[in-house]
């Protein structure tokens, strides 16, 4: 029974199953990968809990830069596709928009009369110059709010700084205001509005919307993914939003002594700033500083506030 | 240099139990329980509150060398995608601390920020962007990106109306021209037909052999572990139990019990598949379902199919390799009345084999069902893992020195001396 084999050997798995891969690599074969792309090869990463606040790594932000544009450039892809009127929509939205507020408040309520007299004749076209920024600020927010529980898929997959999602959201949606602002031309040459020479100040006023807007989705986005209540509360809180900015009615109706109060709104400065490049109305220095500070302090504490909890985001997403 | 490129200390995740709402019986009582205690919810979504603690990883410990392609194994729920998820830096740890020493990629999935509506062609640009490539990276492996694909003909096609094979094959081959430092890869070849997944483990293996790449691997594959890896780190329970060369803890894995060893498969979402496998799972000659079957006993395969179309001349095989991936032996239906896939429905396919002829070691089963003249339905190639036991009456014993064969049988001996009464034995 026993002959020609032995019973030296223990597991022959070991000496039979061929193991490429030990044979392959010695100490001395070390990566070569490394080289080809960024200064990846002394790049120390420590992974620790963390708490309390947390300061924005603007480095790696530099680094992911990329990433940020290809997420821009795929929301805008997406937004019109599968839909018969595709970009049409940018240009719909604020033409049935303006076409509703100049009928309902301009001529029902009244509201055009509260117009500097040279402004009546062109209220659709005053109206629509507020509705720029804010049709910017709204879509914003509401999409910005919900843009990480929409895209949880890709929180809990793969890490990328986690800031670019609202940011991307919020920055696609300066390409709808671009196509509204070419509606916006003709309808200023239909009405013969003649810009002010101030109008080069309108990428300033369109940089402190963009900034308003990433502050608030900063916020509510991070608040969503906590509270998924923010889904129901977010809809009224643009609605109501709407009536304490100065959309469908001039900021003259609201009493002199409260102006400055109610710029802390920052839309209320931003839309006066758009009508006032435009029609070459006072420029609302006071109001858009106030404005400008308010906007500064959304910013600063969406960015904290969202920093500050985006160590939970991919455990509850 | 001689550094640890991965070393993790005592690394811990905690996840907290008992969130879940309280059942109100009534709307009345769920207003009533609002009044009572109306910062109750409140404070348990914001993380407070004295919930039950559920460590998902606990105090693991180990040390990555630089070029080391290590496999974690595991079963479901021992914490090793858990460990991915704080090691890709997607979730935080509770405790303890990883310190990575190179630029890392993860891939926990296939195709992670694909957008269906997106063609092939911009998916590549996203995908590999989300995976931390930069862009003249991509542009400069673009061509290799759709040739390792095989998807030319629909790069303009969004991904949407691509079959699931083609989807799966071009998510990956974008994660597979990535160059990072160290690779973490989790489970991603369970996808894929089985000629994909063959293709997928040689890049693999040129990844981490031919660049020295470093490599996580978490799969149930043992056959791709041990093909793929030269250390294996077991988890149990949230906690690492053994680490070592691959066949040892790959052994180890296979040996410790437990009560389901069946195995269950995504089923195939091609929809123009008549049939997909369920589940499948090694029986003892008791009918329990093992991970080890004992050298020389009864044993048998059962396979759980779906059968969505008639399939009336429709063959199961099975098919059995080898550690070394030999291909040890072959059955099938061929020949016996195939009536049985006939019917849309789930059936049971069981496979005896009345003695066990594999000698001791490692074995992987490949399940399939072909139609003659088409090729195979569906098939899963080395899907379950199984042990023979060592031979019962000598544990030292191996056959590699009696001309390794592939397997043995158990036959009867019988000895005649020519002076004494005659003698019987058997092994």
């Amino acid at each position: 029974m026993n002959d020609g084999i032995t019973t030296t050997e223990r597991r022959n798995q070991e000496t039979s199953s061929p193991h490429p891969a030990t044979d392959a690599i010695g100490p001395e074969k070390t990566p070569p990968a490394a080289q080809s792309t960024d200064n990846g090869a002394n790049v120390e990463l420590v992974i620790e809990p963390k708490s309390g606040w947390v300061a924005v790594d603007f480095r790696e932000l530099w680094l992911f830069h990329e990433l940020l544009w290809f997420l821009v450039w795929r929301d805008i892809k997406v937004r019109y596709k599968q839909t018969v009127l595709g970009v049409a929509w940018a240009v719909l939205v604020p033409v049935f928009s303006v076409t509703i507020f100049t009928v309902i408040f301009g001529n029902f309520a009244g509201l055009k009369y509260e117009l500097p007299p040279e402004l009546i004749a062109v209220y659709p076209v005053y109206v629509y110059a507020g509705l720029l920024p804010w049709l910017f600020f709204s879509n914003a927010i509401s999409v910005g709010g919900q843009t990480l529980v929409s895209q949880r898929q890709l929180l809990t997959k793969i890490y990328f700084p986690r800031l670019f999602v609202p940011t991307a959201t919020v920055t696609s949606g300066l390409v709808d205001m671009a196509i509204s602002f070419g509606v916006f031309a003709v309808m200023m040459a239909i009405y013969g509005v003649v810009p002010s020479p101030r109008i080069v100040l309108l990428p300033l006023l369109i940089l402190l919307a963009w900034a308003a807007s990433l502050g608030i989705a900063f916020t509510l986005s991070a608040l969503t993914v906590t509270y998924r209540d923010f889904r129901f509360v977010i809809p009224f809180m643009v609605q109501a939003w709407q009536f304490v900015s100065p959309v469908v009615y001039p900021t003259e109706i609201v009493p002199e002594r409260y102006r400055y109060f109610y710029a802390l709104n920052p839309l209320a400065g931003i839309i006066e700033g758009f009508r006032s490049v435009i029609f070459g109305t006072p420029f609302p220095w006071g109001m858009l500083c106030i404005s400008t500070l308010s906007t500064a302090a959304l910013l600063v504490y969406g960015v904290m506030y969202f920093r500050k909890t985006e160590r939970r985001f991919a455990d509850i997403a | 240099m001689n550094k640890p490129i991965i070393t993790v200390e005592n690394l811990g995740k905690a996840y907290r139990l008992g969130q879940q709402d309280e059942q109100y019986p009534t709307f009345r009582d769920a207003l009533v329980g609002m009044a009572k205690a109306p910062l109750r919810r409140f404070r348990q979504l914001s993380g407070g509150g004295n919930d039950e603690l559920f460590w998902a990883v606990k105090d693991v410990s180990f040390d990555i060398k630089r070029g080391e392609v290590v496999g974690l194994i595991g079963r479901n729920g021992a914490g090793k995608s858990t460990l991915l998820k704080i090691l890709s830096r997607i979730t935080e740890p509770t405790s303890g601390r990883a310190v990575l020493r190179g630029r890392v990629a993860s891939l926990l999935e296939v195709g992670t920020g694909f957008h269906p509506e997106l063609s092939g062609r911009e998916n590549i640009y996203l995908n590999g962007s989300i995976l931390g490539m930069k862009k003249v990276e991509i542009d400069r492996k673009f061509d290799e990106i759709v040739a390792f694909a095989e998807v030319e003909q629909f790069l303009d096609t969004p991904v949407k109306r691509y079959s699931s094979g083609m989807y799966v094959r071009l998510a990956f081959a974008v994660a597979a021209h990535l160059e990072p430092e160290i690779l973490i890869v989790d489970e991603v070849l369970a996808v894929g037909d089985a000629q994909f997944q063959k293709k997928c483990l040689g890049k693999m293996q040129e990844v981490s052999t031919g660049e020295g790449r470093t490599v996580l691997f978490v799969s149930h594959n043992m056959s791709a572990v041990t093909e793929l890896c030269q250390r294996a780190l077991l988890f149990r329970d949230g906690q690492l139990v053994n680490s070592g060369p691959t066949a040892n803890v790959v052994d180890e894995y296979l040996q410790c019990g437990s009560s389901d060893l069946k195995h269950y498969f995504e089923p195939n979402v091609d929809a123009d598949r008549e049939a997909s496998l369920l589940s499948a799972a090694v029986h003892d000659s008791s009918g329990d379902s093992v991970a080890v079957v004992r050298f020389g006993e009864p044993w048998s395969v059962t396979s759980s199919w779906e059968v969505r179309r008639p399939l009336p001349l429709a063959s199961a095989s099975l098919r059995i390799f080898d550690l070394s991936g030999r291909l040890i032996l072959v059955s099938n239906t061929v020949g016996l009345p195939t009536a049985f896939f006939e019917n849309p429905g789930t059936r049971d396919v069981t496979c005896s084999f009345p003695i066990n002829v594999l000698r001791p070691g490692q074995y992987f089963l490949t399940i399939g069902l072909w139609v003659r003249g088409r090729g195979a339905i569906d098939e899963h190639e080395r899907c379950i893992s199984f042990h023979v036991s060592d031979l019962p009456h000598d544990p030292e014993y191996t056959y590699t020195a009696a001309g390794n064969p592939a397997a043995v049988a158990p036959s009867d001996w019988s000895f005649r001396s020519n002076t004494e009464p005659a003698l019987t034995g058997g092994v």
